[in-house]
């Protein structure tokens, strides 16, 4: 089903701020195999100048799949999000986020398309701290499959 | 940093096993059944339980943080996912072979290409990471 090209520049309100745990961010890493102590040791974080641990690159997609969702669930969109696989993904960082920030995700649809019998849908989260600084802006790239295609 | 056009980074090894599906699950919060489920992935046409991609390009990006002596340095990083990491239900789990090399150096910034291979097939597309070297 082709997607109503009248949603590219559409934006979604962001949900609650999200706050960095110290002890999710442990979790993570250890499920990325992230060995540098900086993601796990206060200490060693705030020697090398920083003001907590500090979470692995591909942290922000915590925030910016579960602000996307709020995309793919929009009815009116109509996205068939069972056919959804991720494709591409891009990360572009001010700075790591660290244990402790408090985050606001705000995400925007950039483009619509259909290739292939697919419907490609790019987003961008635009990840900012509570008081207005940018921390990170994560692209992704949504592939509703039509009877075949990539992704994940 | 002294960095020229083709120098190789270390590269590393990583076992993806159905129990770091599931800690990557947790982690992240993505319980997509195909990542845990081989019953729904198989009847979505899939051979098996698949990685997150997600979980292949966390994996993928040590490559480049370990190198670096500081995450700040890390200006961008990102990917495709072209092809399933498919994960055995057995105690040796897929391995994923991540090498990287130096493709551009200019203005204090070097672009790093990265290869994330399983059984010597290509599974991130055009993988790549711009860090800061100053």
């Amino acid at each position: 089903m082709a997607l109503n090209p009248e949603f590219v520049g559409r934006s979604y309100p962001p949900a609650p701020a999200y706050v960095v745990g110290r002890e999710k961010v442990r979790e993570f890493a250890r499920a990325v195999q992230a060995s540098d102590p900086v993601h796990f040791d206060v200490d060693v974080a705030r020697s090398r100048g920083y003001s907590d641990i500090v979470a692995p690159p591909t942290y922000a997609i915590r925030l910016s799949m579960a602000a996307a969702e709020a995309v793919v669930m929009d009815a009116d969109l109509g996205l068939d999000y069972t056919r959804v696989v991720h494709g591409d993904q891009r990360f572009e960082y001010a700075r790591p986020i660290v244990a402790g920030d408090e985050l606001v995700c705000t995400v925007t649809i950039d483009g619509i398309r259909a290739a292939a019998g697919n419907d490609i849908l790019t987003t961008r989260a635009d990840i900012a701290t509570v008081t207005g600084e940018h921390v990170v802006t994560s692209y992704s790239v949504l592939v509703a499959r039509g009877t075949d295609g990539g992704g994940e | 940093m002294e960095l020229t056009k083709g120098t190789e980074l270390p590269s590393k090894t990583f076992t993806i096993t159905r129990a770091d599906l599931v800690r990557y699950a947790g982690a992240s919060g993505d319980f997509n059944v195909i990542h845990w489920n081989e019953r729904v992935a198989t009847e979505v046409g899939l051979p098996n339980v698949i990685a997150h991609g997600m979980l292949t390009m966390g994996l993928s990006i040590n490559v480049v943080t370990d190198w670096l002596d500081d995450p700040v340095r890390l200006l961008s990083y990102g990917c495709r996912f072209t092809r399933p990491v498919v994960v055995p239900d057995d105690d040796r789990g897929a391995e994923l072979v991540v090498t990287a090399s130096v493709s551009e150096v200019s203005d204090g910034q070097a672009v790093i290409g990265i290869r994330a291979e399983c059984d010597g097939v290509t599974v991130l597309g055009k993988a790549t990471a711009t860090v800061r070297l100053d």
